[in-house]
């Protein structure tokens, strides 16, 4: 492979990250304060409580649990939901650099970047670390 | 102290830590997680899973800039990446098993460490790296926009980068910070990266290893919604602000008083820590 054409793509693949990692946050810190406000109105006068350690309940917890809490409209689910988004970002740019790889044919690091899309997944999904 | 009134001072504190992290290059995550607990008197599990998600919120919203700029090599913060989210996902599972006052002093030492590491200039680099076996296997070297065009580098000592960067990971799943300055370390002095080149990659990597140790927070339920809220769009403003801010700046004052700022956190935070503050 000719290092000038691979440094080329390089640059284009680095350019679509660059938009999807800032879009990727823009849309995240929509829905964490689209959450915050109703959250704020039923909540806003109550006495937090972070001093002490509970843990979140269970819907708060996994992808599903998130997603079912959000579509409920739930305030805290969405702010979760946002949350998850921002986490989801990083692992979209990692999906994304296994087609940029593929396409430069480049198939020791499509099979780097697939190890590393692994090891976000397992973080995401599993349930007993 | 009522929710509305302590989301707004929580979301003041961090656009200060946010602002101040960005314009010093320090990172916002290093002085959140003692902002939190020391001040507003937040569960350090909290804190930490606070701190988690704010470092992807700045490192993927640096990185859009930086991108333009062409320095990161992707090839090399691919590979290392598989030792830091390794070293992610193994620091946040050790992390439960910690005695809090542990991960108190661990932080404290930490914050030692970087305040020392950022007021020193960098004569610790290798220089240009020679050609390397390894790393020519792996595709390593690169290329950035210097003043007279592209100009080429070489990667050396792959498996001492490699280490260092599992080492990285598993403070940045303990602690919830990014670990840039140990990132960084790894790339400029152990695989004699260009300064600039390792400074973005890093910044392009810290998102990928929060990620990492924030999703074994996140199904722990160590991520709180109403304490993360005011946290992220904090941190997120006043790095945006930081980094506009950034070009006409004179940083050099600040970055020391900063630095002094974040030894003085990590005093503290050793102290509570031995003191068993953190351990209930």
């Amino acid at each position: 492979m000719n290092s000038l054409t691979h440094g080329m793509s390089d640059r284009r693949a680095e350019a679509i990250i660059g938009i999807l990692l800032r879009s990727g946050v823009t849309i995240a810190a929509i829905v964490v304060f689209a959450g915050a406000i109703p959250f704020l109105m039923q909540h806003g006068s109550a006495i937090p409580s972070y001093k002490t350690f509970t843990g979140e309940p269970s819907e708060l917890r996994s992808v599903s649990g998130i997603l079912k809490a959000s579509l409920a409209l739930d305030p805290a689910g969405i702010i979760q939901l946002g949350i998850l988004l921002l986490i989801a970002t990083p692992v979209a740019r990692v999906a994304f650099s296994v087609f940029a790889f593929a396409e430069e044919r480049d198939w020791m690091y499509v099979v780097v970047t697939l190890v590393v899309l692994g090891l976000l997944l397992y973080s995401l999904t599993a349930k007993n670390l | 102290m009522n929710t509305l009134e302590l989301t707004a001072l929580l979301w003041l504190g961090s656009l200060v830590a946010g602002f101040l992290g960005s314009l010093t290059g320090l990172g916002g995550g290093v002085v959140l997680v003692p902002l939190l607990t020391l001040v507003f008197g937040v569960d350090i599990r909290y804190a930490i899973g606070a701190s988690l998600v704010s470092v992807i919120a700045t490192s993927s919203g640096a990185a859009a800039a930086y991108v333009r700029e062409g320095f990161s090599n992707i090839r090399v913060g691919m590979f290392l990446e598989i030792a830091t989210t390794i070293g992610a996902i193994a620091g946040a599972v050790v992390a439960i098993h910690l005695h809090l006052s542990w991960i108190a002093i661990t932080f404290g030492l930490v914050l030692l460490w970087s305040a020392y590491e950022s007021i020193r200039s960098h004569p610790g680099s290798r220089g240009p790296a020679k050609q390397d076996q390894i790393a020519s296997f792996l595709r390593l070297d690169g290329t950035f926009p210097g003043p007279e065009g592209e100009q080429a580098y070489h990667v050396s000592h792959v498996p001492a980068g490699f280490g260092l960067m599992f080492t990285a990971g598993v403070l940045s799943g303990v602690l919830g910070i990014g670990s840039g300055a140990v990132k960084v370390l790894a790339m400029d002095r152990a695989m004699g990266l260009p300064f600039k080149v390792s400074t973005t990659t890093s910044n392009f990597m810290i998102g990928v290893t929060a990620a990492a140790s924030a999703g074994v927070y996140l199904t722990r339920g160590y991520i709180d919604p109403a304490l993360a809220m005011p946290v992220v769009l904090g941190v997120l403003g006043g790095s945006l602000i930081g980094a506009r801010l950034l070009a006409g700046a004179r940083v050099r004052i600040l970055r020391i008083l900063f630095s002094i700022v974040i030894a003085l956190l990590g005093i503290e935070m050793i102290f509570n820590g031995i003191g068993g503050k953190f351990a209930q």
